[in-house]
């Protein structure tokens, strides 16, 4: 019996009067990995702003089930908690706060929410050097100002070792593969594969097939103006490889 | 017909003087250094929007008067600013209290003074004649001429050539009384090849509100001596806190300088820095916290007179609500100061429409082989940034805190001792906490 664990029905999205999403469906079940693809300005960016919260974006129909409950309700903290994590296309960067002081306030932010106990210095130190060295990402890099001079590749890692940390049910990666080279990349998706588990589902964002040898989906959507306009397998993605996304451009028209 | 033409704004002051007469030391000189500096005072009157300098903080308005002086403190009002001062949480000094503008020596580590260190009070320097300690040559103001008229004890601090000091200096200045003004000048002499730390602090104790409080305070550096100055500035949120700093530094000194201001529903520090001495460094660090209606002003006055310095400015405002801040840096270079590294640099963070940032900063440079800049930004939190924090799972509140604390921790990493950073931490926490 396969459990439901994000649901979107019909979902409509606006950004000031411009419809994105015209009415979009997706089901993730639990420990499944579905990729999205499609053209740039599809709307898979705004799918997965919407999930985690962003403000900014107004959602005229449909809705959004997290576990069951209305996901559009909760602050983005709050879906936080409840095990969403958006690892970001652009990873900000925030001079003046040291990454272990953003990570340790940002775990017991999320535990505090759920009515846990704060994590304990040293299981959390623990934690993060065990992590943080699967990640190839070196401790002084820690000390640094979030994403303050880090390279491309090591942003990227450095969401992947929150994911690891906070242990969501849904991660989001949203265009993952932009802007990194092929051993950066690697890298990465290793962290991640090591994250798939059967309690943890995933939904990937991407523009190319590339990433998809690395991660390797379950399930496959094309979106295409707002829409998902057709799922499959992951040889959606190689058949997608050689024909290009005109033709569901064309169908979505 | 005759018209007695009197501005009706003119005869407070007078009765103001005239009262507190009995009160001041000094007889002689400095009788009469008040008296002149008094009449200067109430012909220009608290000064407003039209005299350039306070363009920005216009005291007619904000303070309308100036208040009677504070009854001196006796035993309850000492209780009152000893719990004020342990709130504080200031360890570790050598403290020397003043109490509604009055030395309090039950208050102070008088018995702990490090070797090198000679402490007077202002009022016996004044019995004892010394009419120069009124005098003030950085600026002709009114608020100065205030300061002089009505500076009712202050300490006179000397510190030897050569002396490392192994606690901070600390001038703690409680107010306990309402309604009342507290007027202190202090005097704060360094020799050469000295190290010292010097904090100040001002606090209103329990149940103090709408008072006012004049502070002046004069050090002179010596050469090669490193001189770190904290100033952490609480006073309660109806206070008024007006504040004039003059250093003078010698020849290859080092000065760090932070102030925070967190406290008054008016305010202005005044600082008048001036290089006489070739070879020295200057680093000043500010950071003004405010909110509800709350008015803070920070101007700094730093002078090249000699050629190579630098100079550093780090300035920074969080606003809130419908409060209002203003930092007017000039960095002045003299013809002759060739050679002369100058840079200030001032940002405003406005967290609500309504609030408020002034930034006036200046250049006058007249040499020609100098090196000066300044940049000032106002902006809002920034959106992207806080949905990130959000997204990892912190509440808005929580995540504007981090923010704040990342933009006002350049300022406040510059404080180079620890325990004073840690505490200067502690003071910016309290101001986030206050915000809900």
């Amino acid at each position: 019996m396969m459990t439901a664990l994000l649901e979107v029905k019909g979902l409509k999205v606006q950004v000031e009067d411009n419809e994105i999403l015209h009415g979009l469906d997706l089901t993730v079940n639990e420990g499944e990995v579905h990729a999205i693809m499609g053209p740039n300005g599809s709307g898979k960016s705004t799918l997965s702003h919407v999930i985690a919260g962003k403000p900014g974006y107004d959602v005229t129909g449909g809705e959004v089930l997290f576990k069951g409950e209305d996901l559009l309700e909760m602050e983005p903290n709050e879906r936080a908690a409840k095990g969403v994590f958006l690892a970001f296309q652009y990873p900000m960067e925030i001079p003046g706060v040291a990454t272990m002081t953003f990570l340790r306030t940002a775990l017991n932010a999320q535990r505090k929410a759920r009515g846990e106990s704060e994590f304990s210095t040293p299981d959390f130190l623990k934690k993060v050097r065990e992590v943080s060295a699967r990640l190839s990402i070196p401790q002084d890099m820690l000390k640094r100002g979030v994403n303050v001079g880090f390279s491309g590749g090591e942003k990227k890692r450095n969401e992947v070792l929150q994911m690891a940390l906070f242990e969501p049910s849904l991660c989001i990666l949203d265009e993952m593969d932009s802007g990194l080279d092929i051993d950066a990349l690697r890298i990465a998706a290793d962290g991640v594969n090591a994250l798939r588990a059967p309690s943890r589902s995933m939904i990937v964002i991407t523009h190319y097939q590339r990433l998809l040898n690395y991660i390797v989906p379950d399930f496959v959507h094309v979106m295409s103006k707002g829409r998902v306009v057709k799922s499959g397998g992951k040889d959606l993605a190689l058949e997608l490889e050689k024909s290009g996304y005109a033709q569901f451009e064309d169908k979505a028209a | 017909m005759n018209v007695a033409l009197v501005k009706p704004t003119e005869q407070p002051y007078g009765d103001l003087f005239a009262e507190a007469r009995s009160r001041l030391p000094g007889d002689g000189l400095v009788a009469s250094a008040r008296k002149a500096a008094f009449d200067d005072f109430a012909e220009r009157g608290l000064p407003h929007r039209r005299i350039e300098e306070w363009k920005y903080t216009d005291l007619r308005a904000l303070l309308r008067t100036v208040n009677p002086l504070a009854p001196a403190p006796e035993k309850a009002t000492l209780a009152l600013a000893a719990k004020a001062i342990a709130a504080l949480s200031i360890e570790n000094t050598c403290r020397l209290t003043l109490v509604d503008g009055v030395f309090a020596p039950e208050l102070s580590d008088l018995s702990s003074l490090e070797k090198g260190v000679r402490v007077q009070t202002l009022r016996d320097a004044l019995g004892e004649g010394n009419a120069d300690l009124l005098k003030t040559k950085v600026a002709s103001d009114a608020m100065i001429s205030l300061n002089t008229a009505l500076a009712t004890d202050g300490l006179v601090v000397t510190v030897d050539d050569g002396v490392t000091l192994n606690q901070p200096l600390h001038i703690a200045h409680v107010a306990t009384a309402s309604s009342a003004s507290a007027v202190t000048r202090s005097h704060v002499r360094i020799g050469n090849k000295a190290r010292v730390t010097l904090v100040e602090s001002f606090v209103g104790a329990e149940g103090a509100s709408a008072y006012q409080v004049y502070d002046q305070v004069e050090v002179s550096v010596g050469d090669d001596t490193e001189l770190q100055h904290v100033r952490l500035m609480e006073d309660a949120r109806d206070a008024a806190n007006i504040t004039t700093a003059a250093f003078r530094l010698g020849a290859r000194v080092k000065l760090n300088t932070f102030g925070l201001t967190q406290g008054a529903a008016v305010s202005r520090y005044q600082g008048f820095i001036t290089f006489a001495g070739e070879g020295s460094e200057l680093s000043t660090n500010g950071v003004n916290l405010l909110g509800s209606r709350r008015h803070g002003d920070t101007t700094l006055i730093v002078d090249h007179t000699v050629p190579n310095c630098i100079s550093r400015e780090v300035f920074r405002a969080v606003l809130d609500d419908q409060s209002h801040s203003v930092f007017q840096g000039r960095i002045i270079v003299r013809q002759i100061a060739q050679k002369t590294d100058g840079k200030m640099m001032t940002r405003a963070l406005l967290l609500s429409d309504e609030a408020e940032a002034d930034n006036k900063p200046e250049l006058e440079i007249f040499a020609d082989d100098v090196a000066c800049g300044h940049g000032a930004t106002a902006g809002a939190i920034d959106e992207e940034l806080l949905f990130y924090l959000r997204a990892r799972g912190l509440p808005e509140k929580e995540a504007q805190g981090l923010l704040i604390a990342a933009f006002v921790g350049e300022a406040i990493e510059s404080i180079v001792d620890d325990d004073l950073r840690d505490i200067a931490i502690a003071t910016a926490e309290r101001w986030l906490a206050a915000r809900g």
